[in-house]
């Protein structure tokens, strides 16, 4: 067997410089090479991008990180003579090999595995085999009850039950029915669905295709989000070699059953990832939620009943059906089943995608797994659910990971979001970022929705540049629960979300910024007063050359200070200073 | 020439587009998308245009258009710059790398440089999360942004683009 190099191509891969390390092996690599070249998507190691998988002749991996196009000489001159201690650094360190060792990986089983391009791969690696089985040897009833066997629930957010939406779906009465794929992925600092869009984009097909046979839909479409080019570059080619193989399309593998699956790109609205203004986005106008009753199961998609799944809940889907619902529902916790992917980002060591059990808890997931907290600081709170969701504190890290738990803290598990914050964010800061991206992306149609967000930014504004006035908190509290009883869809409804669950764990932060005029986390600015230390300082002037605004002043080799009248709070002395003598409070 | 003139564009390049899609229900957001990357934005005559082949309104046209934040309606730079500012980029200083943007090219989110070179846009996310802080560049992301290094890259751009 001839050895493999096998390069990462996800986006963040890409980002990283993939496409230069792959350029520098393929310039190494002639005919008469004893490696063959291929590509992989998201591994999940993101923050060790560029990486290199190395399959030697034995078909053992050695797997390089943070590759260079320098290195492609060294990987190519291991192949060559089969000493792979020649790899030497590059490898990957054990503690970071452990990030993956310790997921479970059902959704995300072939991502970074199997080349995306390739339906060939797919297929060696037990692709389209669940498909075969449910066409031939299942009846839609059957399918439908082997996913409720498996206590598979949405991962789009919302967690309901799979098999009643298809079953809803198949028992609504008339022929014409559809099936659409969420792959709108909305919450700023989530990525799941992309890897496996990028990656696996096989796995999603036959997901769907098997959703579309349970619930009898000939028409199947995936809202992809604007900002991911490559997902649908990916999902596109993989849909036509699909079709190819004969897998899409009339007469699937000679049965009875025909469907059909197309793209269709959103244009940037995050409140299109609702299922009912995702659905107006696809029929062409603005992307409004409908108000339910009727649900899409009823009358969806051109009013004919339709169902809506999240594309890592189709991920599972074709697992499930090889492995039984029995296995799937093994995993897990009383209330939730089988496995989760989450977006580790933030402040952690080790950022990427983590799937594992329910039943974990928070901790194990960010400290155990992606390393806790970088440059030796503090935990300080993990956001969970984007802008629907909340921030959770130190003191609840032991949280289990399932429905209810999550939901218990005030936050939500979300589709997967777990930005991981340390002690220099602002919790104040953070309920102000997600009110000003909801207020942005509130559609308008409900008053309290589109008038309420906007005054909550408001007073969180006044709050951060010191200019909050006592009762303010209150103030925030009614206008919350004001919003959320006055808006239709979840996006108002789930709004005040981040505001709630600050005040809830991190009152203190606001009680500072209102009546201290003090930013505990030292980030907003003009809550912030630089100063120098007179003991430190040894009168260099560096700090007085970069200040924009000429707001320092001293003698050279005597101590500098800083005047706070004519101070912007740039921040530019402290990162001057090679001393440390800039302080700031 | 006169100034109506100057903004003139061929509509003729839209043909293809509504030949496959003017009759097709609900595809007025893929006829958008096509027009914006025709154009580079949605100029108004071919909101006149797509009305009179759509047989949509053109009020029904710009309430969409304008609803979705992927349709700019003014031509920007060589360089688009999709700057993320989704929370993993924000927690990781995304901020600071405005501030470089402005500091070093004097615009902020929706506009574009006096000489037409570049263009901002402030984003969600680029799902490069783990990157962060992140922007892309004409389909090309770069991450692990610092204030140094963004100037680097616009400056080398920059040159790229004079020596062309
Ligand atoms: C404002 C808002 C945004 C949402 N964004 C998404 C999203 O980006 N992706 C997603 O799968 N579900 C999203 N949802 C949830 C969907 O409405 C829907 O519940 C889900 O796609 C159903 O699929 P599932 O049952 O497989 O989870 C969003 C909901 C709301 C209210
Ligand atoms: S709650 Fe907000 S986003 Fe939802 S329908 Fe009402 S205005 Fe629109
Ligand atoms: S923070 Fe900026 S403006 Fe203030 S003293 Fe330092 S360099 Fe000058
Ligand atoms: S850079 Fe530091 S040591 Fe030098 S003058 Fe400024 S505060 Fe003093
Ligand atoms: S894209 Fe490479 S590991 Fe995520
Ligand atoms: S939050 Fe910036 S790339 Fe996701």
């Amino acid at each position: 067997m001839n050895a493999r190099i096998v390069v990462g191509q996800g986006s963040c891969g890409l980002a990283a410089g993939a496409a230069d390390v792959y350029s520098a092996l393929a310039q190494l690599l002639d005919a008469s090479a004893p490696a063959t070249l291929g590509i992989t998507g998201c591994i999940g190691l993101c923050y060790l991008e560029p990486i290199v998988d190395v399959y030697d002749a034995q078909g053992a991996l050695h797997r390089c990180v943070r590759v260079k196009p320098e290195d492609a000489q060294r990987i190519v001159d291991a192949v060559r003579t089969q000493d792979y201690s020649l790899l030497g650094a590059l490898l990957i360190e054990k503690e970071d090999e452990e990030f993956l060792t310790k997921q479970t990986r059902i959704a995300l089983r072939h991502c970074g595995v199997i080349d995306p391009e390739s339906i060939e791969d797919y297929i060696a690696h037990d692709g389209y085999q669940a498909l075969e089985k449910v066409l031939k040897t299942m009846t839609p009833e059957q399918v439908i009850e082997e996913i409720k066997v498996s206590g598979l629930a949405g991962r789009g957010g919302a967690g309901f039950p799979t098999w009643f939406k298809w079953n809803a779906a198949r028992s609504s009465a008339g022929e014409e029915k559809y099936l659409i794929c969420n792959a709108d992925e909305g919450d700023p600092g989530a990525f799941m669905d992309r890897a496996v869009l990028e990656s696996d984009p096989h796995n999603l097909i036959e997901g769907m295709l098997i959703a579309a046979y349970a619930m009898g839909a000939q028409e199947a479409v995936v809202y992809v989000r604007a900002e991911y080019p490559l997902a649908i570059v990916r999902l596109t080619a993989a849909i036509d070699a699909a079709r190819e193989h004969g897998y899409l399309g009339d007469h699937i593998l000679g049965t009875d059953f025909s469907c059909s699956i197309r793209i269709k790109a959103g244009a940037g609205a995050f409140v299109c990832g609702e299922e009912t203004a995702l659905i107006e986005s696809l029929e062409g106008s603005r992307g409004m939620p409908r108000l339910k009753p009727p649900f899409p199961a009823e009358s969806g998609y051109w009013q004919k009943p339709s169902n809506i799944n999240n594309v890592e809940t189709f991920a599972n889907v074709s697992w499930i059906l090889l492995n039984g619902g029995t296995a799937f529902a093994a995993m897990g916790t009383e209330n939730s089943k089988g496995t989760k992917v989450f977006a580790v980002t933030g402040k952690v060591r080790r950022g990427g995608l983590v799937e594992i059990p329910m039943g974990k808890t928070l901790r194990d997931v960010i400290f155990d797994i992606a390393g806790g907290i970088r440059d030796g600081r503090e935990f300080k709170a993990v956001q969970l659910g984007g802008p629907s969701g909340g921030c959770v504190p130190a003191a609840l890290l032991d949280t289990v990971i399932d429905y209810k738990n999550l939901s218990a803290t005030g936050a939500i598990m979300g589709s997967g979001g777990m930005v991981v914050m340390d002690d220099t964010t602002c919790m104040v800061g953070i309920a102000k970022f997600f009110l000003e991206f909801t207020t942005k992306e509130s559609c308008g149609k409900c008053v309290h929705c589109r008038i309420g967000t906007k005054r909550l930014s408001e007073i969180l504004e006044r709050i951060v540049s010191g200019n909050g006035r006592e009762g303010d908190v209150e103030l925030l509290e009614e206008l919350c629960s004001s919003v959320k009883d006055g808006a239709l869809c979840g996006l108002g409804q789930t709004a005040p979300n981040p505001i709630l669950t600050t005040i809830r764990y991190f009152r203190n932060e606001y009680d500072a910024h209102i009546r201290e005029k003090k930013c505990p986390a030292g980030q907003c600015k003009p809550l912030l007063t630089y100063a120098i230390d007179a003991e430190k300082c040894i009168g260099c002037g560096a700090c007085a050359r970069k200040c924009p605004v000429g707001a320092i002043s001293g003698e050279l080799k005597k101590p500098h200070s800083v005047d706070s009248e004519k101070c912007i709070r740039c921040g530019s002395c402290q990162s001057a200073c090679r001393f440390g003598a800039v302080q700031v409070d | 020439m006169c100034e109506c003139q100057k903004n003139k564009v061929d509509l003729m390049l839209l043909e293809p587009t509504l030949a496959e899609y003017a009759a097709v229900k609900g595809s007025l957001i893929t006829i958008l998308q096509h027009t914006q990357e025709i154009y580079g934005y949605i100029p108004t005559d071919a909101v006149y245009h797509i009305a009179e082949r759509t047989g949509e309104t053109p009020a029904k046209i710009m309430g969409v258009a304008t609803f979705y934040s992927q349709f700019r309606f003014t031509a920007v730079g060589k360089y688009l710059i999709l700057l993320c500012k989704g929370t993993a980029c924000y927690v990781n200083g995304a901020d600071r790398i405005a501030e470089a943007i402005l500091d070093e090219l004097g615009i902020r989110d929706g506009e574009t440089t006096e000489d037409g070179l570049f263009s901002l846009s402030l984003v969600s996310c680029l799902g490069c999360c783990s990157l962060a802080p992140v922007m892309m560049i004409n389909e090309k992301t770069y991450g692990s942004l610092t204030p140094d290094k963004v100037r680097q890259i616009l400056r080398d751009l920059r040159k790229e683009a004079q020596q062309a």
